[in-house]
């Protein structure tokens, strides 16, 4: 796995790389009153921002040592399910690359709180790879 | 507006949470839609070189928008959740641009209400997200 750097807008949600989960990068979001929505859960906007980070970080760890990065994922579609209320606490999210070819990788991506078995969110997200050179 | 449901006192009485630290602003409501608004902000980025923003202030733009259009057509602030959320991009939004998101209730069951919407950056003919998307009603309505 090589080194990941995330997104802007990873920084933004307060998202850090915590370690690894069966060879993808393990991220956290720590809780902040900025995540939550007017209901006092958290709003499903931010989750789903959790989840497309740790995604195109899951991809990112796939490159071999010294290959040049993949450096822009688009993502083409995104589809979120939510299985459980966010309550206000940290939130962990690691992606798993179903596959990753030439012009589009597909992960599958899980977010849970306190319990790895109680996820609260998972997607599917399909992103188009633009080599460097063509952006 | 005869909904029952107004969006800008509700957004008033937020003193912060996500939709205020993303800076999302409402725009127009009608019978069962909902309009909101995101400026630019280069925090919100995917890449800082592109500029491009991220999808996920999108999705945020999109669930808000569309939780309200729920909220609107059940005529108040009543619990729910979202259950899914599906996006398309059908390309980039450009560097620099608000982008204006517009979601319809377009059906609404006791316990389901049913969502579509678009997201755009200035010409509502030239989109650049599709939403479809579930909330569950935690609250008979």
């Amino acid at each position: 796995m090589t080194a990941v750097t995330l997104l802007p807008y990873a920084d933004f949600l307060g998202i850090r790389i915590q370690g690894e989960r069966a060879g993808a990068p393990l991220l956290v979001m720590p809780f902040s009153e900025g995540l939550l929505n007017l209901q006092g859960g958290l709003h499903g906007g931010a989750i789903s921002g959790l989840l497309e980070i740790a995604a195109t970080a899951a991809i990112d760890a796939t490159l071999e040592e010294g290959e040049d990065p993949r450096s822009v994922f688009k993502p083409i579609t995104v589809t979120v399910d939510f299985m459980r209320p966010g309550l206000p606490a940290d939130v962990y999210a690691c992606g798993e690359v179903v596959r990753v070819g030439g012009r589009v990788a597909n992960v599958a991506v899980s977010a849970w709180q306190d319990d790895p078995d109680r996820v609260i969110a998972a997607a599917r997200m399909n992103f188009a790879i633009t080599p460097p050179a063509e952006k | 507006m005869t909904t029952g449901f107004d969006p800008a006192a509700l957004l008033a009485s937020a003193k912060g949470g996500h939709i205020v630290a993303l800076g999302l602003r409402f725009v127009a409501q009608g019978s069962d839609w909902c309009e909101f608004a995101i400026d630019y902000d280069r925090r919100l980025v995917s890449d800082a070189a592109s500029g491009i923003l991220a999808s996920g202030p999108i999705v945020s733009l999109m669930d808000t928008a569309a939780g309200f259009a729920v909220w609107t057509k059940r005529g108040g602030f009543k619990p729910q959740a979202t259950l899914d959320l599906r996006l398309d991009y059908l390309r980039p939004s450009r560097p620099g641009q608000t982008v204006t998101g517009r979601a319809e209730c377009y059906r609404l069951t006791r316990r389901i209400a049913f969502v579509r919407g678009v997201a755009h950056d200035g010409d509502p003919d030239d989109p650049v997200a599709h939403l479809a998307g579930t909330f569950m009603l935690l609250e008979p309505k």
